[in-house]
């Protein structure tokens, strides 16, 4: 979070509201989870960590959103450092693999039931990111990211097939 | 699953259907239970061989069963004669396949109106219908289109233009999606989404679970039986922030 806000700030010093707006149309009803306030926690994380420096408005009451803020040249270094980043982002799935081991072996659980309620829960989001895709005018650039989100889904129930393919196996030769 | 106060329009009860005979004998569908209440959209998803278009044309009255029973709208349907078997796959259920099935040498209108006109109906009544379907798949402007001037994508939403003609008590969709690239996909997924909100009973078979996904809900099926159940509306929702890694 703390970098897409530099890098929103990165074109020109904002208010927290434009910066909040421009997340909203790039996020579309992806950021409806986003907290309000959230944006201007993160300022005031990044000004403490002197990326970012603000200016008050002359005369206005001191609240959070008269304030315009900007990239300290340490703030402009992080934002060139992290678009240089080769990293992709969201969970990894060791946790879920180590679990299926630690079942496995513990004999607390049986590792196709926790892949059959992994996958009725990855269903169910696909469920609810595919009808967001659907919901979205053409070419919007929400309706981009939910394609992003349901192929990873997609991904992650293939990936799903493998574990119960892997785990039925084992049982059936135990 | 057994369902009260909501009225049944597809039932099936201890479907079988096998091929072959002694040594070389394959249980296609081997022992299928299925409810679908009217207006519900259900997805039947598996790796192909599975049998879930074969159990699609044993509920669509394209093949019979081995043994088992099927009810549409309360009337068992596994026993008509062939006659009457070819009414019902013309009156109550419209087809929707992966290769489009239209006839190459009929324009958009008049496929879509041929239903109608083979039921019977006037040539002024099944024009007026076509003309009304083409319209809400956002196609009227290419009703006299032959299907080869028309890309995959439009060739499908006339194919399901075709499917609703003779207003069918269930819509039946074997990959609908299959031949299309992702644009297409999203036009075909918000056409069902359109029907499903009028009520439409659909039910779907695919191997794509992003398709299968759009149902109310999902039936996993393997070597012939249903193997999972998930109802995929009504459960938890709002964690699009979630997964695109916002909170959590």
């Amino acid at each position: 979070m703390q970098e897409v806000v530099l890098a929103l700030l990165a074109k020109e010093p904002s208010h927290g509201y434009q910066l909040r707006a421009r997340l909203r149309q790039a996020l579309g009803p992806v950021g409806e989870a986003m907290n309000a306030g959230q944006i201007y926690v993160t300022l005031t994380r990044l000004e403490k960590a002197g990326l970012v420096e603000s200016e008050r408005a002359a005369g206005l009451p001191d609240r959070p959103d008269r304030k315009i803020y900007a990239l300290t040249a340490a703030g402009n270094q992080r934002v060139a450092d992290w678009l240089a980043e080769v990293e992709w982002p969201g969970p990894a799935p060791v946790e879920f693999h180590l679990k299926l081991v630690a079942a496995a072996a513990s004999r607390l659980a049986d590792p196709l039931s926790i892949v059959d309620a992994q996958r009725r829960e990855l269903l169910r989001r696909l469920h609810e990111a595919q009808r967001a895709a659907m919901a979205e005018p053409d070419r919007s650039e929400a309706g981009l990211l939910l394609e992003g989100l349901v192929l990873r889904l997609q991904a992650d129930l293939r990936w799903l097939e493998a574990c119960e393919r892997h785990w039925a196996g084992r049982r059936s030769t135990t | 699953m057994n369902t009260t106060g909501d009225s049944l329009m597809l039932s099936a009860s201890g479907l079988i259907k096998n091929y072959g005979s002694g040594t070389g004998l394959t249980r296609a569908v081997d022992g299928v239970d299925l409810d679908v209440v009217a207006g519900e959209s259900v997805a039947v998803m598996g790796p192909s061989g599975c049998g879930k278009s074969t159990l699609l044309h044993l509920l669509g009255g394209l093949d019979r069963p081995s043994a088992g029973t099927i009810k549409l709208a309360g009337q068992r349907v596994d026993q008509l004669s062939e006659r009457s078997l070819a009414r019902l796959r013309r009156d109550a259920v419209g087809f929707v396949f992966q290769a489009f099935h239209l006839m190459d040498e009929l324009t958009a209108i008049e496929n879509v109106e041929l239903p109608a006109l083979l039921a019977g109906r006037s040539a002024r009544f099944a024009r007026h219908r076509a003309v009304g379907l083409l319209d809400q798949v956002g196609l009227a402007d290419r009703a006299g289109h032959l299907p080869s001037a028309l890309s995959g994508g439009q060739r499908q939403r006339v194919a399901i233009a075709r499917a609703l003609a003779n207003e069918p008590l269930v819509v039946l969709a074997d990959e609908p999606t299959g031949n299309l690239d992702s644009e297409a996909t999203l036009d075909v997924l918000r056409l069902f989404d359109e029907l499903r909100e009028a009520g439409q009973t659909l039910i779907v078979v695919t191997h794509d679970s992003r398709i299968a996904a759009t149902a109310d809900r999902l039936i996993t099926m393997r070597d012939g039986v249903f193997v999972d159940e998930t109802r995929l509306t009504g459960g938890t929702a709002g964690k699009l922030g979630v997964m695109a890694g916002l909170e959590g």
